[in-house]
């Protein structure tokens, strides 16, 4: 691997390192809704709208009622946007004749869970289907709204752990309110002028036809972009504003802008284990679950990295004439991030939940690509969504202290908090979720003709790899597609719908009881009897145990998908 | 197990001859061979998720062998199925053979118990008191009062009313030696049916009806007739039904996967993967580790009344104990001689000695030798002297001499009272030397002659030897022990620093075990303590872990949830780490068996999809798919016999801290759960295809 390259992998991990902890400081002090610097600014406004929608912000839910309030949030911001997609061609700004794609049903519906779910999976183009109103009222405000949903979950979910003898999480309201106030609008902004000064556009002009060097014409989309790539990212959502996503050089013009909107994909999910650690009272905790999260992340980036670095076999077969040095795998890849920035991004977006590739990780040499792949596959625990990433390692960490505990000859408990029967079932029932829907929905498609429609360039290895690509991706919330499959159908608009919602709702709503059945329960005193979790060894059986449930349930697919393909490419 | 190796230094010599309940080992395996087909019977099968699956799928196995196309054309011959079919069936019987074995050795224990209670007439005492009428002792009631005699089976469990005689208690706790029961004490009050009278008679009141007595309860406990899962146990059973779905989704999605890229599987080999791959390890051999916890408790002499309260003593955060026979030798020993008042060591030892000549119990002989020692002079003519003996309202004891010369011993302030009331006067230094033993963690005892005060003896408790190393141990394993103690807090704080506990208690009532119990537990702890006397139930009761020695009341041992039958209290120590024992087993399994998939995937995929060519996956290079398919489940069926000697006995326990435990145990078991079945499978490839079977 490349010095320059490594050398951009190991800034960035440290800038990451280095903002855990003032970020994660600052998310504790505003959900704990304690003094920060945008108080003055920013608690006049909460008490607006804390008045205008009548919310009590004294008010404490139960899990069931947080659960409700969550999905019927959701259900609302669904709703909504399936209104605007459906009614965009009669509103306002809607004339341009580039809008191609018609937003039919499946798709208007399955685009309305999309955003609402974070996932932003994107079975269409945005420059041809979106006007920019859609873009702007509707997909924009989804990413803040939804993204602060994903977060409040978090928080409630750290409150379970944290709080003693209470059935209380939080107030949903209050923390989606801060959570938007306090963390996303001030950093979008922040993030969006950087952009602007980038080169990126914030503009409602129409298309520009112009007249390419070779004397062809061509179409240059227009739009906001800089409002909504910013926020696309920090809440880890990743539908990008033109259908190339952040390869488009409006959405990411420079080296500069992608290291930063990488940065904002993993910052807050990475601050969040701070947050945690200094809630809980344990400042190691979270620092450990960082370093699980940042050495597997690390490890997908050099592994993806040096597989991109070698040249695909069968190309190599073709030039071997020609003595050259590997020039590596630049298929789908963007010049101006060369493999390195590529690598980068495919390792962020897919650990990230967010959808908002900046190469093809359809043009990845097999084992390249299969990195995304696991990744996601493995929950989205490495930093992992807004959120919602914390509680998917904490739950892995649970069924590795149901084994480790016993191990130590105690009944097991995390955190003073014991793991029996009712959290174990919990935790069951939410590693069952993923395994459940994702192969389930991949064979539908495989022997469907509705499913098989979808491969309309690959077959066999690849085709499965795609399938699997998209499923994993949709209940992963993550919403990157491995470009391919042509998933604007309404086989695939339903099923992957489908499978978003079960990985936010299902997921989101177990990881709640979960939280609530910690929250019942005395924090025991930790003794020299008790199992210390902030350690090397434990950090080392929780990779090993992400691995193995992850491993398990995957390894059959991945033979027959990217493996095979790998061997068969290398023979 | 270690316990049982290693001598332990906390048990009394009487406990030390003891030997473990042996039980007879031939006729167990016969019968569990036997039982391993009963128990294949799907009705009980279904209550083991994993095991229940494998028996579906033998059936499967089973109908494909008879016609290999049942299900349409497929690859995969009568001869692979028929093995594959053979392999499963024996994986069940395995399985179910751990169980049984387990079980069987329950049985044997019971049966050895169920000899000792047989019918006997007994000596109904009919209303009016004097008469006697011979019964059976079946038709005995609760309430009812018999007379046993010398030579008798005691019909039932009762309590002395009158009499004293030695009853020969072997037949439930292994103890040869005769034990003293007589009317009034706490402790030395009640019999056990089925125990036999050796010397004169005793008149008893029946406390239980027949089959609900001591040892009935006994024998349905070993037997472990009323077994139930333990909060553990099912959650890990949750556990394993959980992979177990995660395992028939993935091996029932394959078939679409592998027509969809050209390289169909029968089905077969499906069910060889899935049963591969479902946790049979710990699934056939967990309800094995929990009886075996049980009858491992039990070889201690220990009665456990759940499984329950096994794993809760491996999980106790809070150890209570009295200080009296459990910290300290039961008996106090005279230590030195305190002369007060101008009179020297030889005048007081005298007095002593004199004091303490009718004094039979531990501290009197004690003081007798000691005073001897000292040279104490035969002053004091003891022909027709009485004795005077101890109650709790004087707190003294003594001799009257036949020349009117009152000697006596006791409680300093009752010394000092006595003397008081008779016109004496208390020595100025008295208090002095009172305060210097109680500062040495003693008991003072004043001894006077008439109204004059001679000195103090001190009265030394002594820590059994070996204590505070358990202590330490405890310490590491994060359980807190808490020392009671009737005692002044200067004396108990003395005690306590030596023995080496965490806490102590003074002055302790009934009601302050209780107090310190639930203060305990509302910090989430679980609390063990041990107790004989009635006093003690409700704080038995209250305990998670409540063990009641057998020597004590009725009402203690039905409030504990254990009864030590050697009335040993160290004893809590051994439960407590068969406990964590029981535990340990269960996790080390559990992670053994899941890490053994990661090689069995590398055995059967490969081979299952050779025809997609993905043939450098078999990094093991099996010789054939069907060899590598046959060896994967040969090894998975092979490993629950491996292991039925260690769930048994249970894996070792070190009194580590929690993290090197974990690292021995990631390494031993996790670790070696990956590297050893690629060897055995390696193994057991090249001898299947020695013998050509694939």
């Amino acid at each position: 691997m490349s010095w320059p390259n490594l050398l951009q992998y190991a800034v960035f991990l440290l800038i990451v390192a280095l903002l855990v902890k003032p970020t994660g400081t600052y998310l504790a002090l505003v959900f704990e809704g304690e003094k920060t610097l945008l108080d003055p600014l920013l608690r006049p406004v909460e008490r607006l709208l804390f008045r205008l929608f009548g919310i009590d912000a004294t008010e404490q839910m139960d899990w069931k009622r947080y659960a409700l309030c969550f999905t019927l949030f959701g259900l609302l911001g669904t709703l909504l946007l399936y209104s605007l997609l459906r009614f965009q061609s009669v509103l306002a700004g809607s004339s341009s004749a580039y809008l191609t794609t018609p937003l039919t049903p499946d798709l208007a519906a399955n685009t309305a869970i999309s955003f609402a779910t974070t996932t932003t999976w994107q079975a269409y183009g945005g420059e041809s289907t979106m006007t920019y109103l859609s873009q702007m009222v509707g997909l924009c405000a989804q990413n803040f709204l939804a993204g602060a949903a994903g977060l409040a979950l978090g928080i409630a979910f750290i409150r379970g752990l944290v709080r003693q003898q209470t059935e209380m999480l939080g107030n949903f309201w209050v923390d989606i309110v801060r959570a938007t106030l306090w963390v996303l609008l001030p950093l979008s902004l922040l993030g969006g002028i950087v952009l602007v000064w980038q080169g990126v556009p914030l503009n409602f002009d129409a298309y520009t036809p112009i007249t390419t060097l070779e004397g062809r014409q061509q179409i240059i989309a227009q739009g906001p972009v800089a409002a909504l790539e910013f926020i696309k990212n920090l809440g880890t959502n990743g539908g990008g504003f033109f259908n190339v996503n952040a390869a488009h050089p409006y959405e990411n013009p420079t080296p500069l802008t992608n290291f930063l909107e990488m940065l904002a994909i993993v910052v807050l999910p990475a601050a969040f284990t701070h947050t945690f650690g200094r809630l809980i009272g344990r400042p190691k905790e979270g620092w450990v679950l960082f370093g699980v999260m940042t050495a597997l992340f690390l490890a997908g980036l050099l592994a993806c990295g040096w597989v991109e670095q070698t040249d695909n076999p069968r190309i190599a077969a073709l030039v071997s004439s020609v003595s050259s040095p590997p020039s590596g795998n630049l298929e789908g890849k963007e010049i101006r991030f060369g493999i390195g920035g590529s690598v980068l991004g495919a390792i962020a977006t897919s650990n990230g939940a967010t959808g908002s590739y900046n190469s093809m990780h359809d043009s990845y040499l097999p084992l390249g690509g299969a990195v995304p792949l696991v990744n996601m596959l493995l929950g989205e625990i490495i930093y992992g969504g807004l959120g919602t990433g914390l509680y998917s390692i904490i739950i892995v960490q649970v069924v590795a202290l149901f084994l480790a505990g016993l191990m130590v000859g105690s009944v097991p408990e995390y955190l003073g908090k014991r793991i029996g029967v009712a959290e174990v079932k919990l935790v069951a029932l939410y590693t069952l979720l993923g395994p459940m829907v994702v192969l389930i929905l991949t064979a539908l498609a495989v022997v469907t003709a509705g499913g098989k429609a979808g491969l309309t360039t690959n077959d066999g290895f690849h085709g499965l790899t795609e399938i699997l690509y998209a499923y994993i991706s949709s209940f992963a919330n993550n919403g990157q597609n491995f470009a391919g499959l042509s998933a604007n159908s309404t086989f695939y608009n339903l099923t992957t719908s489908f499978a978003m919602i079960i990985g936010r709702y299902g997921q989101g709503v177990v990881a709640l009881a979960l939280a609530a059945q910690f929250a019942k329960q005395v924090r025991r005193p930790f003794t020299s009897g008790s199992l210390p979790t902030a350690t090397v060894q434990f950090a080392g059986f929780l990779i090993a145990t992400i691995f193995i449930v992850g491993g398990l349930s995957y390894f059959p697919v991945l033979a027959l998908g990217p493996f095979a393909e790998h061997i068969r490419l290398s023979r | 197990m270690q316990t049982s190796t290693k001598p332990n230094p906390l048990k009394t010599p009487e406990s030390s001859k003891l030997q473990r309940r042996k039980v007879d080992g031939t006729g167990i395996y016969r019968r569990a061979i036997a039982e391993s087909f009963v128990k294949l019977n799907p009705l009980t099968l279904y209550k083991n998720p994993v095991m229940f699956v494998v028996l579906v799928g033998t059936l499967v196995t089973f109908a494909l062998t008879i016609n290999p196309d049942l299900f349409g054309s497929q690859p995969g011959t009568r001869l692979i199925n028929g093995l594959i079919t053979g392999i499963l069936f024996v994986t069940i019987l395995f399985a179910n053979f751990a169980e049984a074995v387990a079980e069987g050795r329950g049985k044997a224990q019971a049966d050895a118990l169920r000899r000792t209670k047989q019918d006997t007439l007994a000596r109904r005492i009919l209303p009016g008191g004097q008469k006697t009428e011979e019964v059976s002792s079946t038709q005995l009631r609760k309430g009812d009062f018999v007379r046993v005699i010398a030579g008798d089976l005691i019909p039932g469990d009762g309590e002395v009313l009158e009499g004293v005689a030695s009853v020969d208690e072997s037949a439930i706790t292994g103890e040869s030696a005769p034990v003293i029961k007589e009317p009034g004490s706490d402790v030395a009050s009640t019999v056990t049916g089925g125990t036999r009278i050796l010397s004169d008679s005793l008149v008893l009141r029946i406390t239980s009806n027949p089959g609900e007595g001591f040892i009935d309860r006994m024998i349905a406990l070993v037997e472990g007739a009323k077994r139930q899962k333990t909060p553990n146990e099912i959650a890990l059973t949750v556990l394993l039904a959980v992979l177990t779905e995660i395992f028939l989704i993935v091996v029932a999605t394959l078939p679409p996967f592998a027509n969809f890229v050209g390289a169909p599987v029968s089905i077969a080999t499906l069910i060889a993967l899935l049963v591969a791959l479902i946790p049979t390890t710990i699934g056939g051999l967990l309800s094995a580790i929990g009886i075996a916890g049980m009858d491992r408790v039990a070889q201690f002499n220990v009665i456990a009344t759940s499984g329950k309260a096994v794993e809760a003593a491996g999980d106790i955060g809070t150890l209570i104990l009295d200080k009296t026979g459990t910290i300290t030798l039961g008996n106090r020993l005279a230590d030195e001689f305190i002369p007060v008042g101008g009179h020297n060591g030889r005048e007081l030892a005298s007095v002593a000695r004199a004091a303490s000549m009718f004094d039979d119990t531990p501290e009197g002989k004690s003081v007798v030798k000691l005073a001897v020692s000292q040279g104490a002079t035969n002053g004091y003519n003891l022909d027709g002297a009485e004795s005077v003996q101890f109650t709790a309202q004087t707190r003294m004891s003594g001799t009257d001499l036949s020349n009117g010369v009152v000697l006596r011993k006791g409680a300093v302030d009752a010394i000092k009272r006595y003397v008081v009331d008779q016109g004496g006067e208390t020595p100025p230094d008295l208090d002095a030397a009172t305060e210097r033993v109680s500062l040495l963690g003693g008991t003072p005892l004043a001894v006077c002659e008439g109204k004059e005060i001679f000195g103090v003896i001190y009265l030394k408790d002594i820590v059994k030897p070996g204590i505070r190393q358990r202590f330490e141990e405890l310490r590491r394993m994060g359980i807190k022990t808490i020392m009671l103690t009737g005692d002044n807090r200067v004396t108990a704080s003395v005690i306590a620093a030596e023995a080496g506990v965490d806490e102590f208690i003074a002055e302790a009532t009934p009601e302050d075990k209780i107090r310190v119990i639930k203060e305990n537990q509302a910090q989430g702890k679980l609390v063990a303590m041990t107790g004989d006397g009635t006093n003690d139930a409700p704080a038995l009761a209250q305990a998670d872990v409540g063990v009641a020695m057998n020597s004590g009341t009725q009402a203690a041992k039905e409030a504990a949830n254990m009864v030590d039958l050697d009335s040993d209290p160290t004893k809590l120590l051994d439960v407590v780490t068969i406990g964590k024992q029981l535990l340990i087993t269960r996790g080390a399994l559990t992670t053994f068996s899941i890490a053994n998939d990661v090689s069995k995937y590398f055995a059967i995929i490969p081979a299952m999809f050779s025809a997609a060519g993905i043939g450098a996956l078999n990094v093991m290079g099996l010789t054939s798919p069907n060899s590598a398919i046959l060896s994967a489940l040969i090894f998975n069926a092979l490993i629950i016999p491996a292991l039925i000697p260690l769930a048994l006995k249970g894996v070792e326990f070190k009194p580590l801290s929690a993290n090197q435990l974990l690292t021995r145990n990631i390494l031993i078991y996790g670790v070696g759960g990956l590297i050893v079945p690629f060897i055995c499978i390696k193994l057991i490839d090249i001898v299947v295809t020695a013998i050509g079977l694939a």
